[in-house]
């Protein structure tokens, strides 16, 4: 009899070496001892699909402004009747949910309040969208313009003649908090149409589910999935510049020499700078795409990491050279999606059932687009810039003696910068040393100790109490999670060789399987292995040329990976909990993304 | 007007000639469907046979006199008009025609003169939406040699009037000349695995759905409930199998050819728990009924085998299809149930997925 609830993360110890992690966080985000019978009352799950990583002090700002940032639509914006926000926490190192209900007594009363503040949203949606756009290049382009530089020697006499009466510490602070603004602004947007655009999604997905009983989640997905999706763009323009290197003839030059070396060759022909030329246009704002999911300060940007969008294009010139063609068949996609929707229209016997049918699907694909793009907006162009922009800062500090990596400064949390910056400003004011080169590398090396200990235990799945029956539409929508799921978390432990997760995107395969724990050890990937992974990101797309399959711990039908798994038509089976765990690298594994089984067949 | 029509050779204006089945498989094998070959003995031949001598006044002056409520009765005449088809002489022309179309199939079927063959009622009033009395009618499996088709042939004649037939007519007020009878004479098939497939999933009138019931051997196993078939619940729009419940299927039926007969008998290996159909044969079954659906517009129940005499590829067979009548005629829950926009959302929200799954 498998037990009925989940450890309490006040049992839940942390593995040695992490003693003290608690202050690494700030005091509202960890259990605290006096609020053990609250929290204890409160149903946890861990959010690893979107934060799979122990954080960083500083990285936690991304859960916290999501998280509050999801929170405060449901609850003070909409006012959607039956759920107000999530309720989060970290422990050990990882992020756990608690969707917070509404009193019985108090739903009624929003219903009102909702039609009118969400009905506003989906009768304009496509006037308020554009607006969104908008705002949020308008953020993008705020966070580019601020500069964090080195202070000066002495204050520029301009500013002497200005009569300014400031100085650069000034400023410096000013901009780090201007940056941290807007990506809470950021943050804000983000949700802003997401949490409506699920729940419209979601509608049409529960009428396919009641009129079609049994209907395989992919079918919905696929006839609500756009065909232009900007998700796409980035690796699109890798095709397109794959294929103008073989059109200009400099396809052996760009599939065979080194990043550097290839650009200075390219340098020298006319048909060689036509090629750079689009290059460079094509980064701008593609290449602000991380092959991470945004959340984490160690994500890579390919704008910053140009090896990585090269290596794609050399693996799309190598497969152009052999005569494939590596072109997304957007056509034969558009009539799929239109096949199916038509098939599943006219198997509705009745007019009315029909019409129902219509208006649902016409209202999911309206939103879907944003559902879709928000992405490359938010966690690709505009977390990209606003991490360049923190390293922009941590290079100051390294400058001043303060860190000797530059990723050191996400070792504290984000008001402890503050503290950082002015113990830099005055020494710099008063002429003599700051503390911080004798202090912050100690402390560095202490905390970077405590995220080590972190990191070598994997979170629990979830804490206390599950609910008799999860009927929370957020955390159906966002995370997938359904009482069934629990109850499989609940079983699990057994050693097994079958896997059960979500059936992604069709198809049944068997290969070797390679276990990837972080984006850089992807060019491990051999020619038809079968990529096993906590979490995809969508920049990863380029690889699905290679691979015949993908099995993830976390995600569901619509997490990105699998996503990008339908658009690439391989068999993806997503939400396996221990996929990364239990397979192990070289294993001979079958995949079948239409049941969404996985088996062990042979172990390495 | 003609004693036989070819499945393949029978125009539109003449399948009022061939009866319910027979029309039926002269239409989807006009649209290259993958029926078995074979022909129909028109109902014109049958009329003929009725009305060339005084037989017809004889049989429908004793049964317009049965009283149905007297079982006895009923069964004591039955049993006397059926006699009287069994024995009296058909026309010679009619009875030369049907041999020579039997040869005729024999020589498309690539045999000589000993084609087994299936033979079936395919009455008029037979396979209407509205007056499903299938298998009140009889099919004579494995039938071979010239002789015995006829003999068959008036066993199928005679089977209209069996007391239960009698009975239906006058319950249902069809008239007794009203009824006419074709016989479908088809090339036999030796099916490995055989069974039915319905274009909707019949436990919820769900028409996304195809089911699939199969059995190893001849279909009648499957049709007359002798075993638990294989079951197969698919996606019609994916072609995805969604649900396989592979059964113990204890019996088959397959061919005697030494005896010219169907045996019944028992599955000791272990045969018996593996499924009778693969995971493509399934798709291959789902996308013939497919077109099928496609072919006649209105949900399907079909009946296939699975040649075990032709290549894969080329092995699947068709025996028949007539509309699916439980559904098809019950009007849909009310959708006006269904809300839509903000409603709709709200209703999503209120009453989340997982308590309706």
């Amino acid at each position: 009899m498998p037990s009925q609830k989940f450890i309490s993360p006040y049992d839940h110890k942390a593995p040695e070496g992490a003693e003290g992690w608690k202050e690494l966080y700030p005091y509202y985000m960890v259990f605290q001892d006096n609020l053990k019978q609250n929290e204890e009352a409160k149903f946890f799950f861990c959010d690893s699909q979107h934060w799979p990583n122990v954080f960083k002090p500083f990285d936690a700002i991304t859960v916290e402004f999501a998280v509050k940032c999801l929170s405060q639509y449901n609850t003070r914006q909409w006012l959607i009747p039956p759920a107000n926000g999530i309720d989060f926490k970290i422990h050990n190192g990882y992020c756990y949910m608690s969707p917070v209900g509404v009193a019985p007594e108090l739903i009624g009363d929003r219903v009102p309040q909702f039609l009118e503040r969400a009905g506003y949203y989906f009768m304009n949606w496509n006037d308020l969208l554009q607006n969104w756009h908008k705002k949020v290049k308008g953020v993008i382009d705020e966070m580019e313009a601020v500069k964090f530089e080195t202070l000066p020697e002495v204050i520029d006499m301009e500013w002497v003649k200005g009569g300014v009466g400031l100085d650069p510490t000034y400023y410096l602070i000013q901009n780090y908090d201007k940056m941290i603004d807007l990506c809470y602004k950021t943050w804000m947007y983000h949700f802003e149409f997401l949490n409506l655009g699920y729940a419209a999604y979601l509608d049409f997905f529960g009428f396919c589910k009641e009129t079609f009983p049994g209907i395989p989640d992919l079918s919905i997905a696929k006839m609500v999935q756009g065909v232009e999706v900007d998700l796409f763009r980035p690796d699109e323009e890798l095709r397109k510049l794959a294929k103008l290197a073989l059109e200009l003839g400099v396809d052996e030059v760009v599939a065979n020499q080194e990043l550097t070396a290839a650009l200075e060759v390219l340098k020298a022909t006319e048909n060689g700078q036509k090629w750079l030329d689009a290059w460079e246009l094509a980064k701008y704002p593609w290449f602000n795409f991380t092959t991470g999911n945004g959340f984490y300060s160690t994500d890579k940007y390919w704008i910053e990491h140009l090896e990585i969008p090269f290596g794609y294009i050399q693996d799309y010139l190598k497969r152009l050279q052999k005569g494939e063609i590596i072109d997304r068949p957007t056509e034969a996609i558009a009539a799929e999606r239109d096949r199916i929707t038509e098939e599943y229209r006219d198997s509705i016997a009745d007019e009315e059932g029909q019409a129902a049918f219509d208006a649902k699907i016409g209202l999911a694909r309206v939103v879907f687009p944003y559902v879709e793009n928000h992405n490359f907006y938010i966690e690709h162009w505009a977390m990209c810039v606003f991490w360049r922009k923190m390293r922009e800062l941590s290079a100051v500090f390294v400058q001043a003696g303060f860190f000797s990596d530059i990723n050191d400064m996400f070792y504290f949390r984000r008001e402890e910068i503050h503290q950082l910056l002015f113990d830099y400003g005055r020494g710099w004011a008063m002429g003599v040393p700051s503390i911080g080169p004798d202090y912050i590398p100690t402390e560095v090396a202490r905390r970077k100790k405590i995220i080590d200990a972190l990191s070598t235990a994997a979170p629990k799945p979830a804490f206390n109490e599950p609910p008799a029956l999860v009927t929370e539409p957020f955390t159906i929508m966002l995370w997938g999670i359904t009482s069934e799921s629990v109850q499989g978390w609940l079983q699990s432990g057994e050693t097994t060789n079958h896997l059960k997760g979500m059936a992604a995107s069709a198809g049944k395969v068997e290969g070797i399987a390679r276990v990837i724990n972080s984006p850089d050890e992807l060019g491990l990937l051999e020619q038809d292995e079968i990529l096993v992974t906590r979490v995809t990101a969508p920049s990863w797309a380029p690889v699905f040329g290679k691979i015949k399959a993908t099995v993830t711990d976390i995600g569901g039908m619509m997490s990105h990976a699998a996503i990008v798994c339908r658009e690439y038509a391989l068999p993806a089976v997503t939400g396996t909990g221990s996929a990364t765990t239990t397979i192990k690298t070289g294993d001979r594994i079958m995949v079948n993304g239409s049941t969404g089984e996985v088996i062990i067949l042979e172990a390495a | 007007m003609k004693y036989t029509l070819f499945f393949k050779e029978a125009l539109p204006e003449e399948y009022y000639l061939l009866g319910g089945k027979g029309a039926s498989l002269a239409s989807m094998s006009a649209a290259d469907l993958p029926v078995p070959v074979g022909f129909c003995i028109t109902t014109h031949a049958y009329a003929d046979f009725l009305h060339g001598s005084a037989l017809a006044e004889a049989i429908y002056e004793k049964v317009n006199g049965i009283d149905c409520a007297n079982v006895a009765e009923l069964d004591k005449i039955s049993e006397e008009v059926r006699g009287l088809l069994l024995v009296s002489p058909l026309p010679s022309e009619m009875e030369q025609s049907i041999k020579a179309s039997y040869h005729q199939l024999c020589t498309l079927a690539g045999a000589t003169n000993d084609l087994p063959v299936a033979v079936r009622s395919s009455a008029t009033a037979e396979d209407l939406p509205d007056a499903s009395f299938a298998g009140q009618q009889d099919t004579y499996l494995w039938v071979v040699g010239e002789e015995e088709v006829i003999e068959h042939v008036r066993r199928c004649w005679a089977s209209l009037y069996t007391s239960r037939a009698i009975n239906y007519r006058r319950n249902q007020q069809i008239k007794e000349d009203e009824v006419l009878m074709s016989v479908v004479i088809q090339k036999m098939v030796n099916a490995r695995t055989a069974g039915v497939a319905m274009t909707l999933n019949p436990t919820n009138g769900d028409r996304s759905k195809i089911v699939i019931d199969a059995s190893w051997g001849l279909g009648e196993a499957v049709v007359s409930g002798e075993v638990t078939p294989d079951n197969f619940l698919v996606d019609k729009v994916m072609m995805e199998i969604l649900a396989s419940n592979i059964q113990n299927k204890h019996i088959e039926h397959v061919p005697d050819k030494i005896n010219r007969r169907v045996l019944t008998r028992e599955i000791v290996d272990e045969r018996a728990t593996q499924p009778s159909l693969s995971e493509e044969e399934v798709k291959i079954v789902c996308r013939m009924a497919k077109i099928i659906e496609k072919h006649y517009r209105c949900p399907q129940d079909i009946e296939w085998a699975i040649d075990a005499d032709l290549p894969a590829g080329q092995n699947f067979t068709l025996l028949q299809s007539r509309p699916e009548t439980v559904w098809s005629q019950k009007k849909a829950p009310a959708a006006s149930s269904v809300k839509t926009g903000m409603e709709g959302i709200l209703n999503t929200l209120m009453n989340p997925l997982a308590s309706k799954k």
